[in-house]
């Protein structure tokens, strides 16, 4: 008997570390902070957006029973501090998507679509709770900023009571431009 | 109160009709300030350089939260205060930067009411620049049905977006 070595992997087969994340739960966290105001008023200011909802505490104790979030906020809450004591490099959110990057060698990367469903309101002071899901990778796709994959990633968040805030869904390409 | 701000209601709305645009010129300021409030300190949406050298991008560009926050306020703009948003579905197709004149804008596409009562609107839009599509997105967005109804007053089963 000779030895072989290992038959090289097609360039369209996932590595095994990366099937295996499918469909798998991760990165279950919980807000750094009790959700807040602050951040409210800094998105409706970049956006220009003056729903009393938000400006007025009568309309939103009339409409809501009292405070709430932009629904469109929902993500905002999960990005980490830029930096924090004790933490080292870059911190990241959806850290999910970023070993996707790694681990299918693809440098660089871009949301291409994302769909969210919105159920509880964000209130404030709410503790929210969430985990990653990665729903499919595809197969290599020559695009116009480069060769690389598609990938679809679930977000759920749940509030403190254990009620469903919502569902994120995310499309990402990572690629390698044609240089890399 | 509320009696003084006006709320759309199922009987002013119809297939195929136009939300207000929204225009607005795009500057390094629009996009930072969009990040940094969504907490998105990735550096292609604050740092040029970067944007151009290791995204391979004209620019700086809205980032995808942000994206999302001006969608919301189209619609709510439109709506009202009770206006609450179900879903939202979006893609990017091209990036906005700065020094481009984004214009938001959209239509009705369906109106119904689910089993439990509540009056939801399907609406088609889409961020432009240029005329040229940069964004296209699908909301579904709950209105009252009268005066006297309240999509946010709607909770567990009675929500369903």
């Amino acid at each position: 008997m000779t030895d072989q070595a290992p038959a090289a992997l097609p360039e369209d087969a996932l590595p095994e570390k990366v099937r295996a994340m499918i469909g798998q739960r991760l990165y279950e966290e919980q807000t750094t902070f009790p959700i807040e105001m602050g951040y409210v008023y800094n998105t409706l200011a970049a956006t220009q957006n003056g729903n009393p909802l938000f400006w007025d505490a009568a309309v939103a104790q009339e409409i809501a029973g009292g405070p709430v979030t932009p629904p469109s906020m929902m993500s905002v809450w999960f990005r980490p501090h830029y930096w924090s004591p004790g933490a080292e490099g870059e911190q990241k959110a959806l850290l999910t998507h970023f070993d996707l990057k790694e681990l299918l060698d693809l440098p660089e990367a871009v949301v291409t679509g994302s769909e969210t469903v919105f159920h509880e309101p964000i209130r404030i002071g709410d503790v929210l709770h969430t985990c990653q899901v990665v729903r499919s990778i595809s197969e290599p796709k020559n695009t116009k900023v480069g060769r690389g994959r598609f990938w679809v990633i679930d977000v759920k968040t749940e509030n403190q009571r254990g009620e469903l805030v919502g569902i994120e869904t995310y499309t990402f390409l990572g690629y390698k431009r044609p240089e890399q | 109160m509320t009696a003084t701000v006006p709320n759309l209601t199922r009987a002013q709305v119809s297939q195929g009709q136009r939300l207000p645009e929204i225009r607005q010129q795009v500057t390094a300021t629009t996009v930072i300030l969009g990040a940094l409030a969504s907490r998105d300190w990735r550096p292609m949406h604050h740092d040029r350089d970067f944007a151009i050298e290791r995204n391979g991008m004209r620019d700086i560009f809205i980032n995808t939260p942000n994206n999302q926050a001006w969608f919301e306020r189209l619609i709510t703009d439109w709506t009202g205060p009770k206006g609450r948003l179900g879903r939202l579905r979006f893609k990017m197709k091209q990036s906005v930067y700065p020094g481009d004149e984004m214009v938001l804008g959209g239509t009705v596409t369906g109106i119904d009411t689910d089993a439990v009562g509540c009056c939801w609107v399907e609406l088609e839009l889409a961020v432009t620049v240029a005329d040229q599509v940069a964004t296209e997105c699908q909301a579904r967005v709950a209105i009252p049905a009268d005066d006297s109804d309240n999509p946010w007053a709607r909770r567990g089963e009675q929500w369903q977006p």
